[in-house]
């Protein structure tokens, strides 16, 4: 009873919670909005048994990404409306509609058959921190790495295009060094 | 679901709740006095005797000042900020055992509310998302002190995340498992974690002051701005909540060191309770003597400090333990 209670009560939420995201013109509120539904996703994987993704599931999506989101949003004036430029209402909410009812309809197809096995059965004993280190050291040991290869080259170049100036550091300078620095800036524009 | 279990369940977090948020209010009332007494001064004296009644003076104050929301200010993300803020700190709090387990009339009782077996990953998890109080509440503000503020703020944490997670990656992986309650027992066998991880136990001592932003790190609130950071537009409850959820994260992360690192509370008898409640003292008590001994650091020498010295520093402690583990 109380996972079916929980289940509904968190859909409700979620649901809502992306409908504010997509709807809203308030920027500030698209972004709570966002970070909410994501955290509110998680207790699906609780209510699931599946604690560990759960929790990565607050970590990485809150955490991470979201912050990231701030800082971008650290360039806008948060607190005005944003003026969006609204195209053809009916082909996006069509688009929309059957978007959703092709998900839908992918993921309830094989339950409607009879016709589901589980690829990785669960082990014996093991945890489900453990099974997801199984399956993913073993199984999809390769999309892994390469994930992590990609990361490190978007490190990489993340560091390359915000490392300009990066020996500079005006902290660290007396008065007269930055003061030949601004001349120098000064000279430039005068000439 | 019995009965029983769902009716432990609701008072453990009524218990929880009152007695952190109290200690809130108390532990105020400790900072004070502690700083007062590093200063060579008496601190609260005239509310009760040794001022003890300043906290209930305190919270009259706070709790019937006008709640004032600007004009110009996002109204909704503004009043919910400061809720994000007290109301994560107390999340956290469900996975942490803060007493071994005792018998009640024939009852027996664990004082941990969800003994999930990811514990850690869920403790420092919520407190990530502790993030969203003053960064929201800064940007929400119309303010720009705020909004620098909560740049600041978020600076930090994020980058102090990456400190906490990789140093308490070596004791898991000694451990072999993310509750906390195994990390108790773990250690019951092998000794404490403190003298095979000394590293781990330094960094994420370091980074547990990130991230309850206490005073070395004390950059949501820079000093020379004169303003309270975030905080600026607030008033009456709204900022009472940010500092129950600082104070109310402050307790538990005191309690989340001994428990990983300490010993916790060891073979679960009325010595190793008290023991636990003591090592949590002290590391309060620590947060308080920082903040009377140093000033605060340059936000670049923090991130100098995480990213050059301190992250390095975890991620070899990592290597390291895993190849003495391997071998």
């Amino acid at each position: 009873m109380f996972e079916a209670v929980a289940f509904y009560l968190f859909a409700f939420l979620t649901i809502t919670m992306f409908y504010i995201t997509v709807t809203t013109s308030q920027a500030l509120y698209a972004l709570s909005a966002l970070a909410a539904g994501m955290i509110f996703i998680s207790a699906f994987f609780f209510i699931l048994g599946a604690d560990f993704l759960g929790a990565v599931q607050i970590i990485v999506y809150t955490g991470a990404v979201m912050a990231l989101y701030a800082f971008g949003m650290m360039f806008f004036d948060t607190t005005r409306e944003v003026k969006e430029n609204h195209g053809n209402q009916y082909i996006v909410v069509g688009l929309g509609t059957l978007a959703a009812i092709l998900v839908v309809v992918i993921f309830a197809v094989p339950m409607v058959s009879t016709n589901m096995q589980a690829f990785y059965p669960m082990t014996e004993g093991a945890g489900n921190t453990e099974m997801v280190g199984m399956v993913l050291f073993t199984k999809y040991l390769v999309p892994f790495e390469v994930a992590a290869l990609m990361l490190l080259v978007a490190m990489v170049a993340g560091i390359v295009l915000a490392g300009k100036k990066m020996d500079l550091s005006l902290t660290l300078m007396n008065a007269e060094e930055i003061q030949e620095i601004e001349d120098q800036k000064n000279k430039k524009v005068l000439s | 679901m019995d009965n029983a279990y769902l009716i432990e369940t609701v008072i453990k977090v009524v218990v929880i709740l009152l007695v952190f948020s109290a200690l809130a209010g108390i532990g105020t009332y400790f900072e004070r006095k502690i700083l007062a007494f590093m200063q060579r001064r008496l601190g609260p004296m005239n509310v009760g005797p040794y001022g003890l009644l300043q906290v209930a003076a305190d919270g009259i104050k706070l709790f019937t000042k006008e709640d004032i929301i600007p004009t110009n200010v996002v109204g909704p993300i503004f009043k919910i900020a400061p809720v994000i803020t007290a109301a994560t700190a107390f999340m956290a709090a469900a996975a942490i055992p803060f007493l071994p387990s005792f018998t009640v009339f024939g009852y027996e009782v664990h004082p941990i509310v969800a003994d999930i077996n990811i514990g850690i990953l869920y403790v420092l998890g919520v407190m990530a998302i502790g993030l969203f109080g003053p960064l929201l509440g800064g940007m929400a503000s119309a303010n720009k002190f705020a909004l620098l503020s909560a740049a600041r703020a978020s600076a930090v944490f994020i980058s102090y995340e990456v400190v906490t997670g990789l140093s308490v990656l070596a004791p898991i992986m000694m451990v072999g498992s993310l509750s906390l309650i195994d990390f108790n027992n773990y250690q019951i066998e092998n000794g404490w974690i403190l003298w095979s991880q000394p590293l781990a136990f330094i960094l994420f001592w370091i980074a547990a002051f990130a991230e309850t932003g206490r005073t070395p790190f004390h950059l949501v609130a820079n000093d020379h701005e004169i303003v309270d950071g975030f905080g600026t537009e607030y008033s009456g409850m709204r900022w009472g909540l940010f500092f129950i959820g600082e104070y109310a994260n402050m307790f538990f992360i005191s309690f989340v060191i001994p428990i990983i690192f300490l010993g916790g509370f060891g073979d679960g008898t009325v010595l190793g309770a008290f023991a636990l409640l003591g090592k949590m003292a002290f590391f309060f008590f620590f947060f308080l003597w920082t903040r009377a001994a140093w000033p605060d650091v340059r936000p670049d020498q923090l991130m100098w400090l995480c990213w050059k010295v301190l992250m390095p520093l975890a991620v070899i402690n990592v290597v390291i333990t895993g190849f003495v583990m391997m071998f």
